[in-house]
């Protein structure tokens, strides 16, 4: 039978806040345990929770990038559950009144535009790390990441493939880390996705019995893990036995998942509204006021540079993957370079030699004006393009302009048609046999007489200029 | 009876409160006057009436995203059960 999987998301995402979601302690990464709390976040008896205001901002800001509308009235719940990383035995979220719900994400696998639907988009707080030990029967509880504020991000269950799973986070994260709301980091917990999924024939429109996934920490362990969690429902169909709904863990060492142990998982949340937090309300002129200060998204700014720079789709998107690298390649042009010149530097050599120095674009020695003034001076002749390769290891190494390392180098490239012409002869008469070979047919000989020229020159003769000069002189005798 | 003496003793327990036996029938007592009066409350005909999240027709306060200093960590782990200075130390959850 042909089975097809049906998925739908649920994404964590960090905010990028100073300090916590009803406190004043810093939200900072990789403190010493248990340095950033305070009797708030550590669910003291008789402290009261203020909402930090950033916090609505940026959720506000997610919400419009995707599509979602608003609530202009908001509720705060409390979701009950005893574990050491929740020190109030409650963690404060959103449950019947989120801030917003019925968005969208358009995303592109394989050439199909596909539209997927967000349900809801909530905000709340993150709980504690706990740290096993492997010998003692103890867990360690650092509570420096409670109350950092987080949203929640949940997707329609239109999602078909582990292929779209992926893309759709990948579109998220980005538009999110345009946003500059989440630093979208999966590896350190940033950007965290669980996964719904079940399969069902095709045609049948009911939806089969699903499984929970969690512990994925990259995009392409969301793929993997949804492949395989499809691939065993449909083994287990296909053996006459049901799914059983649960939550299972990805052991991306192993491919599979495995189920959690019952106990884990039986949940009742007891949900009810938080008395501590009145109502949130927000104003249709916060609204407009983060509207119009929304910056250009992944998607817009593709496809403009599509349009206005005559970039390949290919192009457009390796460059707008990060802000600071779509924003340092549209300085370069500003700074006169031609794009499709300045795109193909960006994209090779001053990325490369950033991986190689694993610096970040934005603290890059060669900024965009240096580095279109170094594109000027291969359109104008002044050097080659394979001397601007050297030129350019120079200038990300020292920091200095082009110009001044190309004079202080010698390395102008020889444009002088009098004095290339020269040299040129002194070559011919050298090798009286190859120009004669020439002549009569062997065109091939042009490339070493070219090469002579380069080696006399010290590969600074203007190669175009070399190959009409020798196209010339060599015609002639 | 709404709630039994063995279950008021076992929520002191888990609120680590220590009731001697007087005190602990006392709030039995108590407990299920309490109870037994929502009872009378659920007899009420809400069908028409939208859930009240709060009783204040306020919203909500914000703050500045400032943070501030927060604790010493001695002061923060100071009323722990157990610790090793640097984090809260519980009976191993996994």
């Amino acid at each position: 039978m042909q089975y097809e999987a049906v998925i739908g998301l649920e994404v964590h995402a960090q905010l990028l806040t100073e300090s916590k979601i009803f406190c004043g302690c810093s939200t900072a990464f990789g403190q010493p345990p248990n340095s950033n709390t305070c009797p708030v976040c550590l669910g003291m008896p008789g402290v009261l929770p203020v909402l930090n205001r950033q916090v609505v901002e940026f959720a506000i800001a997610a919400a419009l990038a995707t599509n979602c509308t608003i609530a202009e009235r908001s509720v705060w719940a409390r979701k009950n559950y005893f574990y050491p990383d929740l020190p109030k035995g409650y963690q404060i979220s959103q449950f019947e009144a989120p801030i917003a719900e019925h968005g969208w994400l358009d995303i592109t696998v394989d050439g199909d535009q596909r539209r997927i639907g967000i349900t809801r988009i909530h905000m709340e707080e993150d709980a504690g790390k706990l740290v096993h030990d492997d010998r003692d029967p103890v867990s360690y509880v650092d509570l420096n990441r409670t109350g950092t504020p987080l949203i929640e991000i949940v997707s329609e269950p239109d999602i078909r493939t582990p292929a779209e799973a992926a893309t759709y986070l990948k579109t998220l994260r980005d538009i999110l880390v345009y946003l500059e709301v989440c630093d979208g980091n999966m590896e350190e917990g940033s950007f965290r996705c669980d996964a719904n999924v079940s399969i069902r024939p095709v045609g049948q429109q009911e939806l089969g019995i699903r499984t929970e996934l969690k512990n994925m920490n990259s995009f392409r362990n969301v793929a993997a893990a949804l492949d395989y969690e499809i691939r065993r429902q449909r083994v287990v169909l296909e053996g006459g036995d049901a799914v059983v709904q649960e939550t299972r863990l990805w052991d991306a060492d192993a491919g599979k998942t495995h189920a959690m142990r019952g106990k884990e998982e039986a949940h009742d949340y007891r949900y009810f509204p938080d008395p501590d937090l009145l109502p949130l309300v927000i104003e249709p002129q916060w609204i407009q006021r983060v509207r119009d200060s929304l910056p250009e998204l992944p998607a817009a700014k593709r496809s403009r540079f599509e349009d206005s720079y005559g970039l390949s789709a290919y192009d457009a998107e390796v460059l707008t993957a990060s802000r600071a690298v779509a924003d340092f390649f549209e300085a370069t042009v500003q700074a006169g370079a031609e794009p499709k010149k300045a795109a193909n530097w960006i994209m090779g050599e001053l990325m490369g030699a950033l991986k190689a120095e694993s610096r970040q674009i934005g603290d890059s020695r060669v900024g965009p004006a240096e580095l279109a003034g170094l594109i000027g001076l291969i359109s104008d002749g002044t050097i080659s393009g394979k001397m601007a390769k050297e030129v350019f290891g120079l200038m990300m190494s020292s920091g200095r302009p082009a110009a001044e390392i190309i004079k202080e180098k010698g390395l102008e490239q020889v444009s002088d048609a009098g004095e290339l012409e020269a040299i040129l002869r002194g070559i011919i008469e050298a090798h009286p046999k190859e120009a004669e070979a020439y002549r009569a047919g062997k065109k091939k000989l042009m490339g070493f007489f070219v090469g002579q020229v380069m080696k006399a020159t010290k590969g600074q003769a203007n190669p175009k200029l070399v190959n009409q000069l020798a196209a010339k002189l060599l015609g002639e005798g | 009876m709404k709630i039994s003496r063995q279950e008021v003793d076992r929520v002191a327990r888990l609120a680590r409160l220590k009731l001697d036996p007087e005190m602990a029938e006392l709030l039995t007592g108590q407990m299920n006057d309490i109870l037994t009066y929502m009872d009378k409350l659920t007899q009420l005909d809400t069908s028409g009436v939208p859930p009240t999240n709060h009783a204040l027709e306020l919203t909500g306060a914000m703050r500045p995203d400032q943070a501030r200093p927060s604790l010493e960590r001695q002061q923060g782990l100071a009323n722990a059960a157990d610790t090793d200075g640097q984090y809260f130390k519980v009976p191993r959850v996994i």
